[in-house]
């Protein structure tokens, strides 16, 4: 008999044919023939190319088509790029105040990213923000504690707000069937209502002197600044942890191939014994986890103290970020950096040209439209190549010169 | 067998139609006349081009070559709606009826004319619609309530609704892509009546098939094709067929066309006795299947064979804990596993090739390591804990795999898209071997492979069995289920109405069994010893 | 408290209730032609800057509300384009329309008016009160708190009802958005009938945001549709997908918001800002009891390449 049977069946482990493993065994020890090497390394510098010239091309075209716009406004281009540049990265502050942009946009680039990848269209991770930064600003306002444990209470309180913020909406979607866009997207309203409340005058968290704000979180509590002069902080460093870390999560562990598996293929999953419940329900706590902490990580490094309006749009910002990088949480450090690089260069271009901050959220959009027309795009594009194709066999085979 | 005979004004002809995918040569010159008034058969395997020559006809695929002619006149259609106004209708083997709608709503659906403003203003007349549905349903004996919901109807009221649909359109030739596949013998006989009066009142049928006694039965002349090419003709109008003698040469020289073999024998086989593996009692899920009863022995492939929606999926869903049992037990090697969940069940020795590779099997933007590893994510060789996969492991095994089941691709880390559909099923194959499965079910594993595949398939199950597991063997195909199956089982309505050793295999006697002819004889196949009777063979 | 309970309250929840209704007809249009629609707030949006837009260009209210659909036209048609003619992701695309409308439609204020957040006041539609119905017994003061374009309103809900249930072009529509397979069968052109639902979803969330902007109001502000598109949405789902029961949804969260109004002005205790969730609230409380497994028509969200 081939199959050795396990002494208990169903012990969590899968089984695994004795000749498989020996066959795979021997292969693991047989030296590769260097071809296979260098075939691998080009078929991956291939794939990089095409996907970087996708990134390259998706993002010019929305900004190619944000242009007639920024001309509208009246504003001379040459004097609104040199803005931009001023604003995104003219000077060691502009540098560090794009980086200090880029921290919320990855962290919930990768929120968005996580949600995408199970198949699962959290658009609500502006909410998950709003609660994050809210639950994070309350604990380092009203929490009694060393510093540092209050700043590691204050992150875990935002992941644990934003997750909470996700729970619902996980719940319907995993046990009733409802479509999760339209329940995320009201978690965001409730969110911006009741941070408004928090924060009101009659809220229980107003501060004492600030209206539309909590007390402010004691200063040795908060992030510390990684670059002197300006206002970068640590949370760079959270955001590019985080980024390594669910890359691992999506890629090298079970519940990561689970995530992906079920966006893919639901049926497949299904079939293959995922449980379609607890991963759409892990998948979209993990994902407003990351919107709350993308908040918190905001409260704590930048402003120091929760207010009604710190969110700018993070959350659907966020949308672009992950779709430009194509859902891969190493590109999204690239797609974030240029959003920072919008963010910051509009600071500029509304100041010197006039033109409206707005236009990042338009861009946004654009680069959304022009990610979901991808695959018509790519399959026209694969159509004219395999008609040059056929052309040039057919002119080879006819003797016939082009 | 005679060259294609030239008829004046044929209803149908095609001249020198060639068509070619790629490297695929779909239709090599094919000529094909249709004389008015007669049931046209067409005959030939899956693959050898009867759809793709049927496609042409009606516009959704260009032929790179050749003439399409109706009553006489060149034709080049663009849509089939284009070829229904001319007159030619096409009954699809996919129904292409909206379930959430009344027959009559799918009748008239898209037919209205006039301008945009009327059709946007005036009310629709379901009523007049229905009466004259009915009519048109009383006059040709379809039997069919033209204001019940498509929902509701049977599979075999539903092909009737189907050709209704055509006639209401104004057909007056009809083709008929595989028909009775889905259907009941009973239902089938009923379609057939449905088709001889339509015959006497003058309608012109093409009727698409690889069933013999279909178009035996119903046909005026028959087409034969093979690997896109014609490969005969012969007249049944006017022949005796009622006589064996006569029949049997014919049918014997259609066969042979269309197989471009004698049916291949059935091949010798040890009888293997091992202990009970798969233990089935009083399964039922409360709706669609069951209670039954079924045991499997190791060395043991039995075959669950039935008309499509008897239970068949059920009954693989319940196995694989992907549906609720209401009762009864599942012993897998004496564990009772009909509370586990699915992943268990996988832990514990079961293995399942899905009957749909799309819906269930792969996932297709995902790479062939990817989809190497699904169902393998637990524990080793590729998971010390659950915060590790290997992706090394993944890969050598991925390979192995493509080595091993002589998967064609350049790459491992290619999506699974790129793969055609039987290197994808070759994969997925080779995936569930891989787990040493004590059960394997396999859900028509080898549905629209290629001969290469199949056999190579088939091998695989043969090999599982040979090992001493147990094999159950969803099949639509009783020549497969003949080649391999050691006993089969007949499903109707969810229950098992007959059970059969493979030396005593009796096609007419199945037949009896799927149509209900013969009500629920219950035969416990564990009273039966396998050993003995395979020994008699 | 018998003051909280009137005639007023009545009247105030049918008013607020149209410019959910409005984009709901929109969104089950689209749907029930087999697009997903979740960009109606991006539409509303467009159309709410739209009219007050051109008729601050041309001194006109009612060429506002042209302008206001023309502006959902060309929003509807910009997602027709992404999601029907080019088959991309209907839900990514129509995502884009939304983060589109509300970054547009805030970066064209201060084009035009040169002013950040609200435009200046623009003239209105003007909503007298209907004649001679003041008069009617008992509907009669309810009645006169309506002007022409309400009852427009609510006759595009019945008008929407019989062309979709009840007329040739409704049929054609329902079977693209329950099989295209299906429907190209049978001679319907899917692509088509899809394209111009679509567009016409844009025409009515267009109508929706202008009647915020210049019939109840006269300005626009950045966001000023404050969800209602995604209200609009859930009514839809709620409703499942069919045209009365959805209507009545939206006619609850006209309910919902003219109670969170009443008691701002009632009382001073209650939290406002709370009182203004109350429609999302009760949105997530409706999904989550009673609609059970929504699933909306067969082939909604899948793209139609004919084979």
């Amino acid at each position: 008999m081939r199959a050795k049977r396990p002494d208990l069946p169903g012990t969590g482990t899968a089984r695994l044919a004795p000749d498989m493993a020996e066959a795979m065994e021997a292969r693991s020890h047989a030296p590769r023939a260097p071809g296979a090497y260098l075939a691998l390394t080009r078929d991956r510098a291939r794939t990089f190319g095409g996907r970087a010239l996708i990134f390259v091309l998706t993002l010019g075209a929305a900004m190619l088509c944000a242009l007639p716009f920024i001309l509208l406004s009246g504003a001379n281009l040459a004097v609104t790029a040199e803005a931009f540049f001023n604003g995104a990265l003219g000077s060691k502050f502009a540098v560090a105040e794009t980086l200090v942009q880029m921290i919320p946009l990855l962290i919930a680039g990768l929120a968005v990213a996580i949600s995408f990848h199970g198949g699962l269209f959290n658009i609500g991770v502006e909410g998950q923000l709003i609660f994050g930064g809210l639950v994070a600003g309350v604990i380092g306002a009203e929490v009694n504690a060393p510093p540092l444990v209050l700043t590691a209470l204050c992150l875990l309180g935002g992941i644990a707000g934003g997750a909470f913020a996700a729970l619902i909406p996980a719940l319907l979607k995993a046990y009733r069937g409802v479509h999760e866009v339209v329940t995320t997207i009201m978690i965001n309203f409730i969110a911006i209502s009741v941070a408004l409340y928090a924060v009101s005058p009659a809220g229980p968290f107003v501060s004492a002197t600030q209206p539309s704000a909590t007390e402010k979180i004691p200063r040795e509590a908060r992030l510390s600044m990684i670059w002197d002069g300006t206002r970068l902080h640590f949370g760079l460093i959270i955001a590019l942890l985080t980024v390594i870390g669910i890359w691992w999560l999506l890629y090298r562990t079970p519940l990561g191939f689970r995530i992906r598996l079920l966006g893919a293929n639901p049926g497949a999953a299904r079939a293959s014994g995922v449980s379609v419940p607890r991963i759409t329900i892990a998948t979209l706590l993990i994902s407003g986890g990351l919107g709350g902490l993308a908040g918190a990580v905001q409260v704590l490094g930048v402003y120091g103290r929760f207010f009604d309006a710190f969110s700018a749009g993070y959350g659907y910002d966020a949308i672009a970020v992950a779709l430009l990088a194509a859902l891969s949480p190493i590109a999204m450090i690239i797609s974030a950096f240029f959003f920072a690089m919008l963010d910051s260069g509009a600071v500029q271009m509304q100041a010197v040209a006039g033109i409206s901050r707005e236009m990042v959220g338009v861009v946004s959009g654009l680069v959304v439209a022009f990610v979901a027309i991808q695959p018509a795009i790519l399959h026209l594009w694969a159509r004219l190549r395999q008609k040059t194709a056929q052309r040039r066999d057919r002119n080879i085979t006819s003797g016939d010169p082009a | 067998m005679s060259a294609p005979s030239v008829h004046k004004a044929a209803a149908i002809r095609l001249t020198g139609i060639d068509k070619r995918f790629g490297a695929v040569h779909a239709n090599r010159a094919i000529d094909l006349s249709v004389a008015p008034g007669s049931i046209h058969g067409l005959l030939g395997e899956n693959g050898a081009g009867k759809s793709t020559l049927m496609k042409i006809l009606f516009g959704m695929i260009h032929a790179d070559e050749g003439r399409v002619e109706i009553d006489g006149t060149p034709v080049a259609f663009r849509s089939s709606a284009e070829a229904l106004s001319a007159g030619i209708g096409m009954v699809q083997q996919h129904f292409s009826l909206i379930p959430a709608f009344s027959v009559v709503e799918n009748l008239i659906m898209g037919r209205a004319r006039g301008s945009v403003l009327s059709r946007l203003t005036r009310k629709l007349d379901l009523k007049a619609a229905a009466e004259r549905a009915q009519e048109l349903s009383d006059r040709f004996g379809f039997g069919i309530d033209p204001l019940a919901k498509v929902a509701t109807l049977s599979v075999g009221a539903r092909q009737k609704v189907e050709i209704l649909k055509a006639l209401w359109g104004g057909a007056r030739t009809l083709v008929l892509d595989e028909p009775t596949a889905a259907l009941s013998p009973p239902e089938a006989d009923e379609l057939y009546a449905v088709l001889h009066r339509l015959r006497s009142e003058g309608t012109t049928i093409v009727l698409i098939s690889h069933k013999m006694p279909e178009i035996m039965h119903l046909c005026d002349r028959v087409t034969v094709l093979r690997d896109g090419a014609v490969v005969g003709e012969a007249e049944l109008a006017g022949q005796a067929l009622d006589e064996p003698a006569v029949r049997q040469p014919i049918e014997a020289a259609l066969v042979n066309m269309m197989i471009g073999r004698d049916k291949p024998e059935l091949p010798e086989r040890a009888p293997l006795e091992g202990p009970v593996i798969l233990d089935i009692r009083g399964l039922t899920d409360g709706t669609r299947l069951g209670p039954i009863d079924l045991k499997v022995h190791g060395g043991e492939i039995v075959a669950v064979v039935g008309v499509e929606g008897n239970g068949q999926s059920e009954l693989v869903e319940l196995l694989m804990g992907l549906r609720k049992a209401r009762d009864g037990m599942i012993g897998i090697d004496n564990h009772n596993v009909v509370d586990w969940p699915t992943q268990r069940r996988l832990d514990a020795g079961l293995a399942h090739i899905s009957e749909d590779r799309h819906a269930t099997g792969v996932a297709d933007t995902m790479s062939l390591i990817d989809n190497a590893s699904i169902g393998f994510v637990d524990g080793a060789p590729f998971s010390g804990s659950p915060l590790s996969l290997s992706q090394k492991q993944r890969r050598i095994f991925t390979e192995v795999l493509i080595e091993q089941h002589k998967v064609r691709t350049p790459s491992p880390d290619l999506p699974m898209a790129s793969l055609s559909g039987g290197n994808q099923q070759k994969l997925v194959v080779g995936r569930e071997l891989a787990r040493a499965p004590r059960l394997m079910i396999a859900a028509q594993p080898t549905r629209g492979l290629d001969i290469g595949s199949t056999v190579a398939v088939q091998d695989a199950l043969l090999r599982l069995r040979a090992e001493g597991n147990a094999v159950l063997l969803l099949s639509l195909d009783l020549n497969e289920v003949f080649a391999i199956a050691d006993r089969l089982v007949v499903l109707r309505k969810g229950r098992i109405v007959g059970t059969m050793q493979s030396a005593d295999f009796d096609i007419d006697q199945i037949g009896r069994w799927m149509s209900g002819a013969v009500e629920h004889v219950a035969t416990k196949p564990e009273e039966t010893d396998p050993q003995t009777l395979e020994a008699a063979s | 408290m018998s003051d909280f309970i009137t005639l007023s309250l009545f009247a105030s929840m049918l008013h607020l209730s149209i410019p959910v209704i409005l984009p709901m007809l929109g969104g089950l249009l689209c749907e029930r032609s087999g697009v997903v629609n979740i960009g109606l707030e991006g539409m509303m949006l467009g159309g709410a800057f739209g009219g007050v837009a051109f008729s601050y260009l041309t001194g006109n209210p009612w060429l506002g509300l042209a302008g206001a659909m023309s502006t959902g036209a060309l929003a509807g048609g910009l997602l027709a384009v992404m999601s029907v003619s080019l088959r991309g992701d209907q839900v990514i695309g129509s995502t884009a329309i939304n983060l589109i409308g509300a970054g547009l439609t805030a970066a064209l204020v201060p084009i035009i008016w040169g002013i950040d957040g609200t435009t200046p006041s623009v003239p209105k539609v003007p909503t007298p009160p209907l004649p001679l119905v003041g008069d009617l017994p008992l509907i009669g003061p309810l009645l006169a708190e309506f002007s022409l374009i309400d009852i427009i309103a609510f006759g595009l809900v019945f008008l929407v009802w019989w062309v979709l249930m009840r007329t040739d072009m409704g049929l054609r529509l329902r079977a693209c958005g329950e099989s295209a397979v299906a429907a190209d069968a049978a001679g319907i052109d899917v692509t088509r009938v899809r394209f111009i639902a679509v567009t016409l979803s844009g025409v009515l969330a267009a109508l929706g945001g202008a009647y915020l902007s210049i019939v109840t109001l006269d300005l626009f502000q950045a966001s000023m549709t404050q969800g209602r598109g995604f209200l609009a949405l859930a009514a839809m789902v709620f409703g499942k997908w069919r045209v009365g029961p959805a209507f009545l949804v939206c006619l609850g969260f006209g309910l919902a918001d003219a109670v969170a109004l009443r008691a701002q002005i009632f009382t001073d205790d209650l939290p406002h800002d709370l009182l203004f969730a109350l429609p999302y609230v009760l949105a997530l409380v409706a999904l989550a009891t009673f609609v059970g497994r929504a699933s909306g028509p067969a082939d909604v969200g899948k793209p139609f390449r004919r084979a």
